[in-house]
């Protein structure tokens, strides 16, 4: 270890050369998102991470993330400053953050907590990332039940919420750029929007009809493993 | 009794929310206000928006629900099912999650999954639109912030403190 590195605690890895191969992997996760393809990186040398560590890591982003988009801060703070973790490893979790119930920051949480420092480190990342949220939002509650009738708060709420349909459905139609340009997935998308949106479906039918025939659709094929049901989708 | 079924009802919420928060909005709507009538549309669309307001994932507003239903109990009761399932499934297939990295199914699951995803998405988004979209000012605000966030980079946080101003000064 150089002196260098002993005068900056934070940083846990060395070399100069490590940057050129975050650059890379950097643009191989932007190339990531467009492609889909999977995006690899040199294995970061994990060196143990203290559970208190890794509960301020994640309070910090617990408190500083509004508005969505946790994943973005999580692969900041976690693989390009922390350098806890190599981006395939964090891709890897996201997809499967993504195809699992939960909510993505918290999936997340888990995962990158387990993978660092085991069950406890998942319990300890979770808490962190949901402490600072739960005690403002119940602060916020509270004063919403002694004030719920004023104008002004029903106002304010009013016009947050409707920002907040802004916000989910650019996020939506942000996540959902490939899939609203695919006949085929365009017309799972709808049929998913009108049976729960317009027919109100129950979510635990919809999921377990639309479901396995989505994926029955996706199933491998010899032919065209690489590109999906390519004939169906042209 | 009350705290069962928070327990019960954001377990369920909890397995069945594939995509995240906004694709199980439909359905915590039509189990908080129209089956348990734990709040009416208006305070659903306004305690959804107290979580817009606070930092984190904000689901966690779940816990205002929760305490509105039976108090602080209640509100463990709200976190604990929605979060704990969810993190359970999360993190037992985290463990071997490595091992289908091969799958072809891996690969069709994902596939498959992200269409349905997309279109809950949308339906959450809808029925939160029908909730909290009372006036034209308020619709205004919704397009508005639309609108910037596909066109330009910007902070979601700074348009939703600013839908609440804008919300402030001019009303539905």
């Amino acid at each position: 270890m150089t002196n260098e590195m002993l005068s900056r605690p934070e940083a846990h890895e060395g070399p100069a050369g490590a940057e050129l191969t975050r650059a890379e992997a950097a643009a191989a996760v932007e190339r990531a998102a467009i492609v889909g393809d999977e995006a690899s990186a040199e294995p970061l040398e994990v060196r143990p991470v203290t559970l208190w560590r890794l509960f301020q890591v994640f309070f910090v982003l617990g408190i500083t993330s509004f508005g969505g988009g946790v994943v973005a801060y999580l692969r900041q703070a976690l693989v390009v400053k922390q350098r806890w973790m190599d981006d395939e490893t964090f891709l890897s979790g996201l997809e499967l953050s993504q195809t699992l119930p939960g909510l993505n920051a918290t999936n997340m949480s888990i995962y990158m907590g387990e993978r660092l420092r085991g069950v406890p480190g998942a319990i300890v990342a979770l808490l962190g990332m949901c402490l600072p949220g739960t005690v403002i939002v119940m602060a916020l509650g509270m004063l919403y039940a002694s004030q719920a009738r004023t104008p002004a708060m029903v106002m304010v709420l009013g016009g947050v919420g409707a920002a907040a349909v802004g916000l989910t459905l650019a996020t939506t139609l942000q996540i959902g750029k490939k899939q609203l340009a695919k006949p085929l997935d365009l017309s799972l998308v709808a049929l998913t929007f009108v049976v729960i949106g317009v027919f109100r479906v129950s979510l635990v039918t919809a999921l377990l009809t639309i479901g396995p025939l989505s994926i029955w659709l996706y199933r491998p094929r010899k032919r065209a493993a690489v590109d999906g049901p390519a004939g169906a989708a042209k | 009794m009350n705290v069962l079924s928070l327990l019960w009802v954001f377990g369920l919420l909890s397995v069945l929310a594939v995509g995240g928060g906004t694709a199980v909005l439909p359905e915590m709507k039509a189990l908080v206000v129209n089956q348990y009538h734990w709040l009416t549309s208006d305070q659903f669309g306004q305690i959804y928006s107290l979580g817009q307001l606070s930092p984190g994932p904000n689901m966690l507003m779940v816990s205002v629900i929760g305490y509105r239903v039976a108090g602080c109990a209640g509100a463990a009761a709200a976190l604990l099912g929605f979060f704990l399932p969810a993190g359970l499934i999360m993190f037992f297939c985290g463990r071997i999650w490595d091992r289908f990295a091969d799958s072809p199914w891996k690969e069709a699951v994902q596939r498959g999954l992200a269409p349905l995803t997309i279109g809950l998405m949308l339906a959450g988004t809808w029925v939160l639109a029908k909730t909290v979209i009372l006036g034209p000012s308020t619709a205004v605000i919704a397009v508005v912030v639309t609108v910037i966030l596909l066109v330009k980079h910007v902070n979601p946080a700074l348009l939703i403190f600013g839908g609440g101003i804008v919300g402030y000064l001019i009303g539905r």
